[in-house]
C-alpha cells in the first residue's frame, strides 16, 4: 500500500485566526455558569479561618473550646490536626498550613472551623482564643537585606566590567505593592469520598501543583485526592499558590461532610500573594551616539513572610533589568527579602513590570542627557533576533520585532488636544480645564514566555472523537482569558473538524498542563493540543487510507469512506505532551540560555494632569505588541485592553498600603481599582511574525500589555509636569507638592 | 422573620434572619447564583439586580427591605432561549472574559437602556460607572451596550471594531 497523498486540513470555521466567540459565554451571560463560589452540596458545612491580628508574634496558647461550644459547630482544627506535611509552598515548602509557633504575617491562618452555616462558622472562627506574645516585626526590606534575610540573591555579570561611557544617568525608583483583585474571591468545595479520600473543587491556576501540595499535607496517596477545575472569576497570578485548598480538605475529611468556603473581600486581600514592591538603583552609561556602554542595577523585591514564587519573580526582575536593549557590559544584583510583610508572589508581568518602570525612566533621562529623541535612543539600542540578551548573554532565536514595535507606535496618530470630555479627578469635578496640562510618554518592555531557568515546562492534552466531532481534554485552567476558545480553534484547524469542544478534567484523568501563568497556556497547552490533534488526524487517515478528514468523516478522492459516526464509535483518541525548547539554569554569573521565548510590547500614554491638585486622567494608551500570530484577534485585543488597564492602575491608583506589616486598605473602598470612567481609549497594533515555537507561530499575549503601560503613563505625567516621578503609583502629593 | 417578594415573576417567601442580605437570600435561599458577590461593600456592582425596575446593589440591601417588591435577577433576562439584547451585545462584542462582573454589568446596562435606549458613549460610561470589571478594560463593555441599544431601537448594531481594517 502506498502512502496516500494527504491534504492539509482545509480552512475550518472557527479555526485559528477567527475571532471565535467564547464557548463559555452563554452560561456566563445567563447567570448559569458555575463559579467556585456557587458550588453547593446538600448537607455541606461552611468553613471559616481564624487569622492572626499581628504581623509577628509567638503563639502562647490556642483554646478552641469557646468555638466548639457554639451550636452548629462541627469541627475546630489547629496546626496539631494537619495530618501530613505541616508546610506547603509552590516552589519551597516553607509556609505553615496553620501556624503552630510563630506568626510571620498579618492574617496568617491559625485555626479552621466548620459549621452549619456561614455566619456561625465566622462567629466560631472569631471565638477561637489565641494568646499571642507580640514580637517586633521586621518590615523594612532594606534592613532584611542587611540581615541577610533573603529568599534568593542573583548576581549577573556580563562583559567587560570596566567598560564605561561618557554620559551617565543614575536613579532610584520604587514601585508599590499591587493586588491582582480578581472580582471572584478565593472559594471552593471539598467533598469526602467516604473511603478516606477527597475531591477538591477550588479556585486555582495550577491544578496539579495544588494537588501535590494538598496530598503532601493530608498525608494521603496521590490517587486519594482529585483536584477538579472549577469556574474562576479572574486570577492574574493570585491563584497560583495554595490558600484554602488544604484547609477545605482537612475540614471535609475531619467532619465527613462536604465543606464550602468563600473568602470575603478583606480576607481575600490577606488570603493571596501580591505583586512585590520594589526598590531599584540604576546607573546607565552611554556613548555620545547613544549606544549603551554599561548598565548597573541593584534590585530589591520584598517577598514578605514566605517564599511563594519570590525566587522566580526576582529572577525575572533581574534578568529583564536592562529591558529590550543591547548592552555588552552589565552588572545586576538582585535580592528577594524575607520580612513580616504580606507574602508576595505572582502577578501578571511577574517581576518584569517593576524593572520596566525603572529602566524606561532611565532611558528617558538618558535621552534628555544626550539631547536625543527618546524613540531614536530606544531604536538605536533595540534588541532584536540574533542579538545577545544583555543580562544572560543568550542569543535571541525567536522573532523579536522591537524596532517594528517602536516605529509603529511612534507612527500611530495622536488624539486631538480637545479629545477628552472628562477632566482629571473624576466625579469630584474640582479641576478647571484651564489648569490641565497634557503629557505624552513612551515605554517599551520585554518579558519571557513560559517557564525559565531549566524548569521542565510541559503540558499534556488529549484529543478524542466523541459526539459529532472532537473533544479536547485538558487540566489547563480557564481564568477568563479565553483558553477554552483558543484550544478549540487549534484543534479545529489541526483536525479539519469544526465541531470541537473543550472539557476540563481532573488530576486523576490527565497529566499536568502546567500553570495558567507566564503567558504560557496558548503556546504550551496549545502546543499539546496541536500535537495530539495532528497525530490523531494522521493516524486516522493512515488507518483508513484516506486523504482528508472533515466533519463528514474520512474522505478519499472527495468521497466519504468512513463517516464521523463510525469514527466516533471506534473511540479514536490521542494524548500528547508538549515541551517548549529546553532552557538552562544560570551559571554563577547569571549566564545561560535561561528563556525559551520572549515578547516585546510598547505603549504610548497620553495624560491630562491638574498640577495644582495633583490629579491625573489617562486619556489614551496606544500600543503595538509582538504576538507572533494572533490565533483569535479579538481575544488578543481583550487581553491588551484589560492588561493595559492593570498597568494604568499601578501607575496612578493601585497600592496596598502596608504599615508595620498590616494592610491598611483591604477593601474595594480604599484599594482603588480603575472604573469605566478611568479607562483610557486604546488603539492596538498586533505585530505578527513567523518563527516562534508556539502553535502556528503564536506567542503568549497576556502579560506584555501590563509590562510597559505603567512606565508609559509615568513618563507622560513626567512630560506634563516636569516632576521626576520616581515612584508608582503616582499620588497627588507626588505631583502637587 | 418572614419575608415575601416576587423574584423573576415567581412569588417566594421564607423565614430569614433580619440581617440577611438580599444577595444572600437570592444566592442561598433561592439558589439563584447568577448574582455574584465581589466586595460586600457596595463598590463593585457584581451583585446588581433590579428591585421594582431599578438597578440595586443587592449586597447593600436587606432581604426584608425587599418585602413585597418585584425583584429581577440575571436569570430572568433570556426568554425561551433568546438572549436579551444586552446579553447578546456582551456576547457579540466580546464584553466579558472571566464573566464574574457580567451579570451585574448586564443588569446595570439594562436599567440604563430602559431609561435611555440611545445613550452616548459618555452616558453609557456614567450609567454603569458603579460596576467594576478587572478583565476587559471596559472597552468592549461600552461596545456591547451600544450594540444592545441599537437592537432595542430596532436598528442595525454598529459593526465590531475588528472588522473593516486595522
Amino acid at each position: 500500500m502506498t502512502a496516500p497523498s494527504r491534504v492539509r486540513p482545509a480552512r475550518v470555521a472557527g479555526g485559528v485566526g477567527d475571532s471565535t466567540l467564547r464557548p463559555d459565554g452563554i452560561p456566563k451571560l445567563e447567570g448559569s455558569f458555575e463559579y467556585a463560589q456557587d458550588l453547593w452540596q446538600e448537607g455541606a458545612l461552611w468553613g471559616a479561618t481564624t487569622r492572626s491580628p499581628h504581623a509577628h508574634a509567638r503563639i502562647v496558647a490556642v483554646d478552641v473550646s469557646p468555638a466548639l461550644s457554639i451550636g452548629g459547630v462541627h469541627a475546630v482544627l489547629t496546626a496539631d490536626d494537619v495530618p501530613g506535611s505541616p508546610t506547603f509552598g509552590l516552589e519551597h515548602s516553607d509556609q505553615p498550613v496553620l501556624a503552630s509557633d510563630v506568626i510571620n504575617y498579618w492574617g496568617e491562618p491559625v485555626a479552621l472551623v466548620a459549621a452549619e452555616d456561614r455566619d456561625t462558622a465566622r462567629r466560631a472562627a472569631a471565638a477561637v482564643k489565641v494568646r499571642y506574645e507580640i514580637l517586633e516585626p521586621l518590615t523594612d526590606p532594606g534592613e532584611a537585606d542587611t540581615r541577610d534575610e533573603a529568599f534568593r540573591r542573583i548576581r549577573i555579570r556580563r562583559g567587560d566590567q570596566e567598560a564605561s561611557g561618557p554620559v551617565v544617568v543614575e536613579g532610584y525608583y520604587e514601585t508599590a505593592m499591587q493586588d491582582q483583585a480578581p472580582l471572584g474571591t478565593e472559594a471552593g468545595l471539598a467533598v469526602p469520598d467516604g473511603q478516606g479520600g477527597v475531591d477538591l473543587f477550588a479556585t486555582s491556576q495550577f491544578l496539579h501543583v495544588d494537588h501535590e501540595q494538598v496530598v503532601a499535607s493530608l498525608g494521603l496517596s496521590a490517587d486519594q485526592v482529585r483536584a477538579h477545575p472549577t469556574g474562576i472569576g479572574g486570577a492574574f497570578g493570585s491563584r497560583e499558590d495554595v490558600n484554602l485548598h488544604i484547609h477545605l480538605c482537612m475540614l471535609a475529611l475531619r467532619t465527613g461532610q462536604p465543606v464550602k468556603m468563600v473568602y470575603d473581600r478583606s480576607e481575600s486581600f490577606t488570603g493571596h500573594v501580591h505583586r512585590h514592591p520594589a526598590r531599584m538603583w540604576y546607573r546607565h552609561e552611554a556613548n555620545r551616539d547613544g549606544t549603551l556602554a554599561r548598565v548597573e542595577a541593584r534590585i530589591l523585591l520584598d517577598g514578605g513572610a514566605y517564599a511563594s514564587t519570590t525566587p522566580a519573580v526576582l529572577a525575572n526582575a533581574s534578568y529583564f533589568a536592562v529591558g529590550p536593549y543591547k548592552c555588552d557590559s552589565v552588572a545586576v544584583d538582585g535580592v528577594g527579602t524575607r520580612t513580616n510583610n504580606p507574602p508576595c508572589g505572582a502577578m501578571r508581568g511577574f517581576g518584569a513590570v517593576q524593572v520596566c518602570f525603572a529602566y524606561e525612566t532611565q532611558m528617558d533621562r538618558l535621552a534628555d542627557a544626550l539631547s536625543m529623541d527618546p524613540i531614536e535612543l530606544r531604536r538605536k539600542n533595540a534588541l532584536t533576533t540574533g542579538d545577545h540578551f544583555a543580562t544572560t548573554g543568550q542569543i535571541i532565536e525567536t522573532p523579536l520585532p522591537t524596532v517594528e514595535v517602536l516605529e509603529s507606535l511612534a507612527a500611530m496618530p495622536l488624539p486631538a488636544d480637545s479629545e477628552s470630555d472628562l477632566l482629571p479627578g473624576g466625579s469630584g469635578l474640582t479641576t478647571e480645564a484651564r489648569h490641565v496640562m497634557r503629557g505624552i510618554g513612551y515605554a517599551i518592555g520585554i518579558k519571557n514566555l513560559g517557564f525559565s531557568e531549566g524548569f521542565d515546562d510541559y503540558s499534556q492534552a488529549r484529543v478524542r472523537l466523541a459526539g459529532s466531532g472532537a473533544v479536547v481534554e485538558t487540566a489547563a485552567i480557564e481564568v477568563g482569558q479565553g483558553l477554552v476558545t483558543v484550544l478549540a480553534q487549534i484543534a479545529r484547524t489541526a483536525l479539519g473538524i469544526s465541531d470541537v469542544t473543550v472539557e476540563h478534567v481532573d488530576t486523576s484523568r490527565i497529566d499536568s498542563a502546567g500553570s495558567t501563568s507566564a503567558s504560557r497556556q496558548t503556546q504550551v497547552s496549545g502546543g499539546a493540543v496541536l500535537k495530539a490533534a495532528t497525530t490523531l488526524r494522521d493516524r486516522i487517515l493512515h488507518h483508513h487510507d484516506g486523504d482528508d478528514l472533515t466533519d463528514q468523516g474520512v474522505l478519499r478522492n472527495g468521497d466519504v469512506i468512513v463517516t464521523m459516526g463510525e469514527l466516533v464509535a471506534d473511540d479514536w483518541q490521542e494524548t500528547a505532551t508538549f515541551r517548549h525548547p529546553p532552557t538552562t539554569a544560570p551559571d554563577e554569573y547569571g549566564q545561560g540560555k535561561l528563556h525559551a521565548d520572549f515578547a516585546v510590547a510598547g505603549h504610548r500614554a497620553v495624560v491630562d494632569v491638574d498640577p495644582e491638585l495633583g490629579l491625573v486622567r489617562v486619556i489614551r494608551v496606544d500600543t503595538a505588541q509582538d504576538v507572533g500570530k494572533a490565533l483569535n484577534p479579538e481575544a488578543v485585543l481583550g487581553q491588551i485592553e484589560g492588561g493595559i488597564m492593570q498597568g494604568v492602575g499601578l501607575a496612578v491608583m493601585e497600592e496596598l498600603v502596608v504599615e508595620e506589616g498590616i494592610i491598611r486598605n483591604p477593601n474595594f473602598t480604599d484599594y482603588l481599582l480603575p472604573t469605566i470612567l478611568d479607562a483610557p481609549d486604546v488603539e492596538a497594533l498586533l505585530i505578527e511574525e513567523d518563527g516562534s515555537w508556539g502553535p502556528f507561530g503564536a506567542k503568549g499575549v497576556g502579560e506584555p500589555p501590563t509590562i510597559s503601560s505603567t512606565a508609559a503613563v509615568a513618563a507622560a505625567i513626567r512630560a506634563a509636569t516636569g516632576k521626576a516621578i520616581e515612584r508608582v503609583p503616582v499620588r497627588p502629593q507626588d505631583i502637587a507638592l | 422573620m418572614e419575608v415575601s417578594m416576587t423574584v423573576n415573576g415567581r412569588a417566594v417567601s421564607a423565614d430569614v434572619e433580619p440581617r440577611t442580605l438580599l444577595v444572600h437570600f437570592l444566592r442561598e435561599n433561592l439558589r439563584l447564583t447568577g448574582t455574584h458577590v465581589g466586595c460586600e461593600t457596595g463598590y463593585c456592582g457584581a451583585c446588581t439586580v433590579h428591585v421594582d425596575g431599578k438597578a440595586v446593589k443587592s449586597c447593600t440591601m436587606l432581604a426584608v427591605q425587599a418585602e413585597g417588591a418585584d425583584v429581577k435577577t440575571i436569570e430572568s433576562l433570556a426568554s425561551n432561549g433568546n438572549l436579551h439584547p444586552v446579553q447578546e451585545g456582551f456576547w457579540e462584542r466580546h464584553g466579558l472574559q472571566c464573566g464574574f462582573c457580567t451579570p451585574g454589568m448586564i443588569m446595570a446596562s439594562v436599567a440604563l437602556l430602559d431609561e435611555n435606549n440611545n445613550p452616548s458613549e459618555d452616558e453609557i460610561r456614567h450609567g454603569i460607572e458603579g460596576n467594576l470589571c478587572r478583565c476587559t478594560g471596559y472597552h468592549n463593555i461600552v461596545r456591547a451596550v451600544e450594540y444592545a441599544g441599537a437592537k432595542m431601537r430596532g436598528e442595525e448594531p454598529p459593526p465590531p471594531d475588528w472588522e473593516g481594517g486595522e
